[in-house]
């Protein structure tokens, strides 16, 4: 899985490190949302000022907003009031002592996607003591990142150490106003990621495995903001390929992503959340804002996203093409079975003159899932020459899911040029038959085809990755077919 | 001496319409035996049914390799045993490298043979040699599986797996079928390089074509369901010249 494992136990210390466990654990606020439990979670994380202030207003507009009905899933009604906003961890003592003591199908999974053991015991919530003495490891990573000038840390740090930029940056491309859930996000956020690369800095390494072991504790309210200045470059993952184990269902993000001028940033996300059952039940919620803004001319941001997860994925990642010859690419693979519903997509808005986008979009389903993908392309009346092109493809597993495409253009200059391509296909008894009569059994063929199916996106992620995604995505297809 | 592929009055359904009827054939190593008949005479499903397509049903006889029950296995198995189906109608498999889907085949059958898997190297040199003997491009191994092919490049591709699987027994269905002059002369040249006496060869064919060029141990001649007539080489002549009606008038008698 990881080329290095020592990185992870690098991490699994520097939790202990920062005592997330033993500060947390003293106090957690009961369920319920109002203006007090705002100011509580502020004052828990020692926020400035402006921090409580930026989160009330968007509380206060929350509670003028409805959710929104139009996405293409369906799920009961979700009572806010019942959710916990700061809550704790479970303690070691409600963990499992060892991995004997976890579902044995969990730990088959793992198995599968080549996991190696420390970090399984992490990912299954055993109450793992900090064994491995490699602090040296974090230590030296840090000391990399802050050679390059690069800041890379939990959100709530770069709050309080790094409110310049959080202030000037902050809501800046996905406003407190944003949407229902965006604007919920807002007010009770719970940490994330921050990271600020100056200017001409290519970022010194993948801000990936880092981040592995660092997301399990994030909370349901995850906040990413990531700033390229001028002319710096930074390849960032998000995610696991390994299933997580997660008590909260409802999980709202935002990521907020900034290129200035000539700067590149690449997004690349493996989302695992727990789907449910195979009747669907107690899967992950999966409501997410993500947008990049590339505010300088010549600018780039890339999304490479592989969707497995949740029981509902409400999630479109998006870039804002202001700056110049700016660049904006979506590449997505999104899987939806048994009774997973998926509604993802991008939006491209072209501001800016000769901006380019492109939108490389498969999904696939299975089971009983519904797979709708979801695209806004918007040229608006200054961006002469705009180009996009969309490529959607479908696939379908079995007779019981359903594929569905809302492709959106809105075109208002007459320079540009769109076009948009789509296909839905199906793996066909033919198809089986051929590669086993060659010998290969119906489990791997399904694989092969699948993996053909989204080559074009898996080739963007960083190599690693690509593998794991690989073998991710024939996990989550297993028994699929037959 | 147990024979490769023995098959004993074999009966088969597809949905409630009865296509295989009491049909019994013979093949040992070294022989290459040609299938002959009309249209619905059941060549194509005789092929289907001991590559183990599932749409047959079997309701009666039985069907055994080196003595092995093959009605058993599944068609991955079947495979595994060294038993190559060269289909009619090559399907197209989008996105999937047509290096990988063969790679991935040849090692699904070493596994099976206890055998160590090959590596990139040596399956490339492996590759362009085989492609040699069939005029075949190499640039042939990066498309994806006969996506685009020509029919005559899906035929070789299909002669190509062959060579690179090394089957105990082949059955090509309508290989011939399709092909143009020279397309058809380079399928029959891999063909014929390829018998062996440890391996057994099924042509399965509508014309007297392609047996100008691979020569036939036996042949014999399908008519509803079961096998009518067989003979040595000189059947497929006689057969070009009296047509198929006078198996008919044979199958009736």
């Amino acid at each position: 899985m990881s080329s290095n494992p020592t990185d992870i136990e690098g991490l699994v210390n520097r939790r202990y490190q920062h005592g997330f466990v033993t500060d947390i654990e003293s106090d957690s606020l009961p369920p319920g949302l109002n203006e007090d439990v705002i100011g509580a979670l502020s004052a828990k994380k020692g926020e400035p000022e402006f921090m409580l202030q930026w989160r009330l207003k968007a509380y206060r507009h929350w509670l003028t907003m409805r959710e929104p009905k139009w996405a293409h899933v369906h799920y009961p009604a979700i009572d806010y009031q019942a959710i916990s906003y700061f809550s704790a961890p479970k303690s070691d003592a409600e963990r499992p002592k060892s991995l004997d003591e976890v579902d044995p199908k969990l730990l088959e999974t793992y198995d599968k996607l080549g996991i190696p053991l420390h970090e399984r015991a992490k990912l299954a919530g055993v109450a793992v003591d900090a064994v491995f003495d490699s602090v040296s490891v974090a230590t030296t990573f840090k000391a990399k990142l802050k050679e390059a000038g690069v800041i890379f840390c939990p959100f709530s740090e770069a709050v309080r150490d790094h409110p310049e930029l959080v202030k000037k940056y902050l809501g800046s491309v996905v406003p407190y106003r944003d949407n229902f859930f965006a604007t919920l996000n807002s007010a009770v956020f719970s940490d994330g990621s921050f990271v600020y690369i100056p200017k001409g800095v290519r970022c010194p390494m993948e801000l990936s495995t880092y981040f592995r072991i660092n997301a399990a504790n994030t909370g349901q309210f995850e906040r990413t903001l990531i700033i390229a200045d001028e002319g710096s470059h930074v390849s960032y993952l998000e995610g696991c390929t390994a299933p997580m184990r997660d008590e909260n269902q409802l999980h709202a993000a935002v990521v907020e992503l900034v290129a200035l001028k000539d700067a590149q940033i690449k997004y690349s996300t493996v989302q695992n959340w727990y789907p449910g059952d195979e009747n669907g039940k107690g899967g992950i919620f999966n409501f997410v804002t993500k947008r990049g803004d590339c505010r300088g001319a010549n600018s780039k941001i890339s999304w490479t996203q592989v969707e497995t997860g949740s029981a509902i994925t409400w999630k479109y990642p998006s870039c804002v093409l202001r700056g110049e010859n700016s660049v904006g690419e979506f590449y997505s693979v999104a899987v939806a079975n048994n009774m997973q519903q998926a509604d993802t997509g991008t939006k491209m808005i072209h501001i800016g003159r000769n901006t380019r986008s492109t939108i490389v979009s498969k999904g696939i389903s299975a089971g009983r899932a519904q797979n709708a993908y979801r695209g806004l392309v918007r040229i608006m009346p200054q961006a002469a020459n705009a180009r996009n092109h969309t490529q959607c493809d479908s696939l379908l597993l079995g007779k019981n899911c359903g594929a569905h495409t809302f492709p959106y253009m809105e075109i208002r200059n007459p320079t540009a040029r769109v076009e948009h391509e789509a296909t839905t296909s199906k793996i066909s008894d033919d198809q089986l038959f051929y590669c086993r009569q060659r010998g290969i059994s119906e489990e791997d063929a399904v694989n092969m085809i699948v993996n053909g199916f989204c080559k074009e996106v898996f080739r963007e992620l960083p190599m690693e990755f690509a593998v794991e995604a690989q073998n991710l995505l024939n996990v989550s297809l297993e028994g699929a077919v037959g | 001496m147990t024979a490769m592929l023995e098959i004993r009055d074999l009966h088969t359904k597809i949905g409630d319409t009865a296509i295989l009827d009491g049909l019994s054939l013979t093949v040992n190593s070294g022989e290459v035996h040609a299938i002959m008949g009309p249209n619905g005479s059941g060549k194509s499903t005789l092929a289907q049914v001991i590559a183990g397509h599932e749409s047959h049903l079997v309701t009666a006889g039985s069907v055994t390799f080196f003595g092995r029950n093959l009605l058993e296995l599944a068609p991955e198995e079947r495979a595994r045993e060294g038993i190559f189906l060269g289909f009619q109608y090559p399907v197209e498999i989008p996105g999937v490298n047509n290096a990988y889907l063969l790679k991935a085949a040849v090692n699904a059958k070493r596994r099976h043979n206890g055998q160590p898997e090959i590596d990139a190297f040596e399956f490339l040199k492996l590759a362009r040699e085989k492609m040699k003997l069939l005029d075949m491009d190499p640039g042939f191994l990066n498309r994806a599986v006969n996506e685009g092919f020509s029919g005559g490049e899906k035929k070789r591709n299909e002669i190509l797996q062959m060579a690179m699987l090394e089957p105990r027994l082949a059955i090509l269905d309508e290989t011939d079928s399709g092909l143009d002059i020279d397309a058809l002369k380079a399928v029959a040249k891999g063909i014929n390089a390829l018998r062996s006496p440890e391996r057994a060869i099924v042509l399965v064919t509508h014309y007297q074509r392609l047996l100008h060029y691979i020569e036939p141990d036996q042949v014999h001649v399908l008519s509803k369901g079961r096998i009518v007539h067989s003979g040595d080489k000189s059947l497929a002549l006689e057969l070009e010249k009296r047509g198929y009606d006078w198996v008919r008038e044979v199958a009736n008698a």
